[in-house]
Parts: structure tokens; C-alpha cells; sequence
């Protein structure tokens, strides 16, 4: 018997302890259209992330202007996203748009060492907690939302769901999932050094989230 | 940098390590602040009683239903992990695991293996072991880091490097690392720990991290954390190798939030981590990032034998928040050092023998007053001191009990034993006990005086000259003369 037998006879011989297949609650939306939004803009500011209003025709535009305030020289953006192509159309001379376009082995070190800020779209969001929801893929991967200093995030507030209990059921999460899933809930932090709070431990100091209203 | 695996610590010595723990006051400073903090922001975090019931309930429910079905839904992990491109190994011990994770490392000519923070890569010690093997193993969670860097083991399962203030660190991080200055800062003591780590997230072969929970029905690892150096982990390097604990699987996605509301808010007070991670699967052919190669080590060690037993199996409904640590009177007081095994604290006692063996953790289970704080605040309800009591009595058998457990009868004494049997034979029996007890007051000036750990902080007990009966029969006698 190799390991994995050994382990399985083991658990088998173990008695049969019958337990009900919990009941698992999902929430009713509590709140709805401008009071969810409300929830979601107060949890994520709570969780030291910047909230702008904008919508679909201005956020382009919002971008550019918060890259500068932020003296932001180079932007990532996603190779082939439409959200992207928005940003490319306007030509911008400041930040120099980077196309993530080349397998991460290829420009690894640049990555880390030269690109100060990247812009992705979130696919929903979630309001009690706070926290988008992103899947990356070959068009916006995985490094875009954690190796630069600043993640700029699109969000249309159209797709705001109250919790994960919610987006999981509506969604069908269950069916299966995308090889990376992930809920961003605030730029990256940590209180290890005698439980004080500082920003951008290992990923982005900044989120800084556009949410489009409708 | 070297790190002894702390499982290691011998159990015969816990009494003088708490006992050196509870005389330093810097220790203690330490924990009292940081657990006072941890209670106070937990508790913000559940205003309503009975929602927080209601959550613990549901948790438990989840837990416990997982565990019914263990078998079953490991092999449905396996079958969907697989599916998924992830390669799937069992571990029946800490050398097992080391050495499926070394000829993992070895066929990619690795030298460089970072980490995020896994309590399971501590059971089986393993940046030990590949140190051995000539592959550094470096921490990449900030409390870790600093941990490996002063060469000691995390003292908290969530907050590592809890019982350090900043000024050690400052020293610390000026010492050992080239061209740092000290600050106390503590913005700037992360900023230095983030360009340091950075350059390793680039040239690591290979990363490692643990799992929260894993789901079967997805084939997916689910990861919490706050840094972000889970996520560099398990994206960066081209293969990734997650270790985690047999008991971890449940069954569907939609029994992860429950989970991991309850998990985070116990733990630190947060409503929700930074980040929620769900790998499943490796990077696909289109795809620009993520590893190459996913593996995933279940690891046994002991779980199994708690697994076996109705009340030990509760043991593994532990979701690992450290929220009985936080409250335990006993571990404020000693720290995670003291234990000398991974797991400090309440969970880390009831764990431990399992792990370990109860020859190697008997003392352990007595370090509790059984004051039930722990058992209150558990998010899934493990029933902590009722396992205590349980550990207890396995520990000190004299005979064989209903299922054994490694280690039982270790603590057993024939002479303690002999002792209690005659103690019941004395006050079973009326007739001895007045002989016993005038004799003792007869020779009460020959009762020794050093009476072991009685007498370390008391006076001597000394029976009294005249016994209670005695007394009582002068009463009445007094009472019946004088009427």
C-alpha cells in the first residue's frame, strides 16, 4: 500500500458520524441601486481605498488626470481589453501607456522594477464587505493588479451584488472557476510589526477604484 | 539563516519555560497588549450575540458535515484537482512531505523557494529541512520574515512575530540586512521588507504557501491574506507547491463564505482579508502569468487518529484563527514559545498529541484552567476544554481505553495511582477513615514538609490536632450537659 492507501484506510475504519448537509443561507439584498452603492463605497474607503464617481463616457479621462496627480510615468493595461483601448484612443503623452503583452518570463524584472501603476476592469463587486471581484486572464493577467505601486480598477456599478453568498448563487460559481478568481477588498496591507497598520506590504500601496455609475 | 523546527522542544521542560516566560516582563507586555487588541477588535466585529451564534452554528454545521464525509470528499478533490491540471501527493509524516516537496524542487534545479505564510510547512519543518538539502527557503509574510531573521520560530499562528516591539526589529533589520539603517518607523521597516522581498518574488524557482480551505466540487485552494505575498507566491515563480492538512476540504464554493466571514472577523477583527485567492488550475496555454506547475501535498500526521474517535474528531473542525489563543489566560501569560510545538495555545494542545504523541504533550494538556474562554469564542464550536479533560484522562490510563491514541498512559504513575487507590479506599469506608484520620492527628508533627508543587507557593498542609469529629463530639457533649 502506497501513502495515499494507507491514508484512506484509515479514515474508512473510522466510524460513520452522520452530519446534516448544512443549510447554507444567502442573504437577501438588503439594500438596493444607490444605498448598495453607498455600502460598497463606505466598506472599501474604510478599508483605505480611493473612491471616484465617474461614468462611461468620463472615466477615460479621470484616469489620466489621477495618473498625473499621482505622478504616475508608466501605466500597465491589458493587452487587447476594450477598457484599455479606451485609454489608448485618447493618445495620451503622460503616463506611457505599457501593454502586458509578453509571457511574465520575458520581462520580469522590468515589470517589478518599471511600471508604476496598473489599470484593470472588475468583472463585479461586492458591497457589505467591499471587495471587486476579479478573473484574470490572457487579456488582463495576474501580475497587472499586484506588481505595480498603484491598481487603478473600473467598476460598473450596475454589476454591484450585496455579498459572496450572492455573486457565488447568481453566478453559478459552483460550476467551476477561471484558474485564478480573486476579491480585492483595499490596497495591500499589514499590522505585523506590533499590530500598527502600514499600506503596501507586498502588492499595490494604492487601490484606487472608478466606479461608473449608470 | 537557520531555523530549528520548534515541534522539537522537549515536553518535560514546558513547566521552566513558562515559568522563565511568566518572569519576563517584556514578554509580557507584549502579548497582554497584543491580545487586549485582538479581543477588542474581534469583538467590534460581532455587536450582534445572537447573529454571531447564528454564525458560529452555521460554521460548525459546515465543519462538522465536511468532516462526515472526509473520505469521500477528498477523493472528489483529487478527481477535480486533477482535472484541473493540479498535481495532487499524500503524506502520511513531515518526512514524506519534505521529500515529495525536495524531489519537486530538485527536478527543477531550484535554490530559491519563497514562501507565504503556512502553518503545515512549520509542522513538518520544513525551511529546515530544505536548508539541509542546500535550497534556501525563504519567509515572505512580514511577521515571518522577521521571525526567520532573528532564527526563531513564529510565537502566533496568525501574527508571527507578535512577541517582538518595533525596537527589537529596527535592531534586528539593521543588523541583518546590508545597508539598513535603524528606524523604529514602522512604515519604513515595511518599506524595507517589501524591497527586499521583491527581489526574491523575481528570483524564486519555486513558491510555497498553505491552504484556508479547499473546495471539492471546484477543484480549487482557496488563500486569505493581507500582504499580498500569498498571491506573489503562488504567481510569480513557475511552479507553485501548496501544503496543507488532510481535514481542510469541504464540499461546495458556496461553503467558503460562511467560513471565511467567521475566520477573519475572529482572527483580526477584520470584516474581510485584502485578498481572497482561488487557484484552480495552472496557467493555462493563452494565458501571460501564473505557474507553470501547481502541486498540492495533503498531509495526514496524526490527523487521522483524531479523525477516528467521535470527540477528538471535533479537533479538526479548527478553521486555525488563533481567536482561543487570544483569549486564553494561560497563553497571555507564557506566550507561543513556551509550547514548544507548532501550535500554540488551546488549539495547539488539543492538536498537538495527535501530531506529536501524548508522551511528548502530556504536560501541555494540563497548561489550561479549564476556564472555557476559548470554547466561547471558537467560531466552529470545538468543544476545547471538554478535549482537555479527555487528553487528560488518556494521558494518565493505567489501562487500555477505548481508542487508544499514540501516547496514551504516558503520564501514568503506578505510585500516584497507587496513592488515589488508597485515598478511595480511606474515604470509602468509614470505619478506616476514623482509624486513618486519629491516626494522623496522633502523628501529625511527622507529616514531611516539603509536599512537592503544593508547597512551592504554600504553607505545608499539617493535619490539625483534633479532628472535626472531634470537635463535634465535644459540642454535643458541652451542648447535653449544659441543657
Amino acid at each position: 500500500m502506497n501513502a495515499r492507501e494507507r491514508i484512506f484506510a484509515r479514515l474508512r475504519a473510522a466510524p460513520v458520524i452522520p452530519a446534516a448537509a448544512p443549510p447554507v443561507r444567502v442573504c437577501e439584498p438588503r439594500q438596493e441601486g444607490a444605498a448598495l452603492v453607498q455600502q460598497f463605497a463606505d466598506a472599501m474607503s474604510a478599508a483605505h481605498a480611493e473612491i471616484h464617481f465617474t461614468d462611461q463616457e468620463a472615466w477615460p479621462r479621470l484616469v489620466l488626470r489621477l495618473a498625473a496627480d499621482k505622478r504616475v510615468a508608466s501605466l500597465l493595461i491589458g493587452k487587447g481589453s476594450k477598457e484599455g483601448q479606451r485609454l489608448i484612443d485618447l493618445h495620451p503623452e503622460s503616463p506611457r501607456l505599457i501593454s502586458y503583452d509578453r509571457p511574465i518570463g520575458e520581462w520580469k524584472a522590468e515589470l517589478f522594477a518599471a511600471v508604476d501603476a496598473g489599470f484593470t476592469a472588475a468583472r463585479c463587486a461586492i458591497a457589505d464587505t467591499g471587495s471587486l471581484v476579479l478573473w484574470p486572464d490572457a487579456t488582463e493577467p495576474r501580475l497587472l493588479s499586484l506588481v505595480p505601486p498603484i491598481h487603478f480598477v473600473l467598476l460598473d456599478a450596475a454589476t454591484l451584488q450585496p455579498s459572496l453568498r450572492s455573486v457565488i448563487a447568481s453566478e453559478d460559481w459552483g460550476r467551476g472557476l477561471p484558474t485564478n478568481a480573486l476579491l480585492i477588498s483595499g490596497p495591500s496591507k499589514t499590522a505585523d510589526i506590533q499590530q500598527t497598520l502600514a499600506y503596501g506590504a507586498h502588492g499595490p500601496k494604492q487601490l484606487i477604484v472608478l466606479v461608473c455609475l449608470s | 539563516m537557520k531555523a530549528a523546527p520548534l515541534n522539537h522542544l522537549p515536553g518535560a521542560q514546558f513547566a521552566d519555560r513558562a515559568d522563565a516566560a511568566v518572569n519576563d516582563p517584556a514578554l509580557r507586555t507584549s502579548f497582554r497588549g497584543a491580545m487586549d487588541f485582538l479581543q477588542a477588535k474581534r469583538l467590534a466585529q460581532f455587536p450582534d450575540a445572537i447573529e454571531l451564534e447564528n454564525l458560529r452554528r452555521e460554521a460548525e454545521a459546515i465543519r462538522r458535515y465536511s468532516l462526515s464525509r472526509l473520505p469521500e470528499l477528498l477523493e472528489q478533490l483529487e478527481r477535480k484537482l486533477t482535472a484541473n491540471g493540479i498535481v495532487v501527493h499524500w503524506a502520511e509524516t513531515p518526512a514524506d512531505a519534505n521529500r515529495i516537496m525536495l524531489d519537486i524542487a530538485r527536478r527543477h534545479s531550484a535554490r530559491l523557494m519563497i514562501k507565504g505564510k503556512s502553518m503545515v510547512s512549520e509542522e513538518v519543518g520544513f525551511n529546515h529541512e530544505m536548508e539541509a538539502a542546500g535550497i534556501e527557503a525563504l519567509e515572505s509574510d512580514m511577521g515571518e520574515f522577521i521571525v526567520q531573521l532573528a532564527e526563531e520560530a513564529p510565537s502566533h499562528i496568525i501574527m508571527p512575530a507578535i512577541h517582538k516591539t518595533k525596537q527589537q526589529i529596527a535592531q534586528l533589520f539593521e543588523e541583518k540586512l546590508p545597508g539598513v539603517a535603524y528606524t523604529e518607523n514602522v512604515d519604513e521597516l515595511i518599506a524595507i521588507g517589501r524591497r527586499v522581498l521583491r527581489q526574491k518574488f523575481a528570483a524564486a524557482d519555486i513558491g510555497i504557501s498553505g491552504v484556508n480551505f479547499l473546495v471539492a466540487e471546484t477543484g480549487t485552494l482557496c488563500l486569505l491574506e493581507n500582504e499580498g505575498n500569498g498571491r506573489m507566491c503562488t504567481t510569480v515563480p513557475r511552479v507553485h507547491i501548496a501544503i496543507t492538512g488532510i481535514e481542510k476540504v469541504v464540499e461546495k464554493l458556496e461553503h467558503v463564505p460562511p467560513l471565511y466571514t467567521v475566520l477573519t472577523r475572529s482572527a483580526t477583527g477584520q470584516p474581510v482579508t485584502t485578498y481572497l485567492n482561488l487557484i484552480s488550475g495552472p496557467r493555462k496555454s493563452d494565458e501571460l502569468d501564473g505557474p507553470d506547475e501547481v502541486h498540492l501535498v495533503l498531509l495526514d500526521n496524526g490527523r487521522s487518529q483524531a479523525y477516528h474517535d467521535e470527540e477528538l474528531r471535533t479537533t479538526l473542525q479548527c478553521i486555525r484563527c488563533g481567536a482561543c489563543m487570544n483569549h486564553c489566560p494561560v497563553y497571555t501569560r507564557i506566550g507561543g514559545h513556551a509550547y514548544g510545538t507548532t501550535y500554540p495555545g488551546p488549539v495547539g494542545v488539543i492538536i498537538s498529541p495527535h501530531l506529536l504523541g501524548l508522551a511528548a504533550t502530556h504536560k501541555l494538556v494540563t497548561a489550561s484552567s479549564l476556564c472555557g474562554a476559548c470554547a466561547e469564542v471558537c467560531p466552529v464550536r470545538i468543544p476545547i476544554p471538554r478535549l482537555l479533560v479527555r487528553l487528560r484522562a488518556e494521558s494518565q490510563a493505567g489501562a487500555p481505553t477505548r481508542h487508544p491514541i499514540r501516547g496514551t498512559g504516558s503520564a501514568h504513575s503506578p505510585w500516584m495511582s497507587a496513592l488515589w487507590r488508597g485515598w478511595a479506599l480511606v474515604y470509602g469506608r468509614p470505619a478506616v477513615y476514623r482509624l486513618v484520620s486519629w491516626l494522623m492527628s496522633r502523628l501529625r508533627l511527622l507529616t514531611p514538609r516539603a509536599q512537592g508543587a503544593w508547597t512551592s507557593c504554600r504553607t505545608p498542609m499539617i493535619p490539625a490536632p483534633r479532628r472535626l469529629r472531634d470537635l463535634l463530639a465535644q459540642r454535643d457533649a458541652g451542648e447535653r450537659s449544659s441543657s
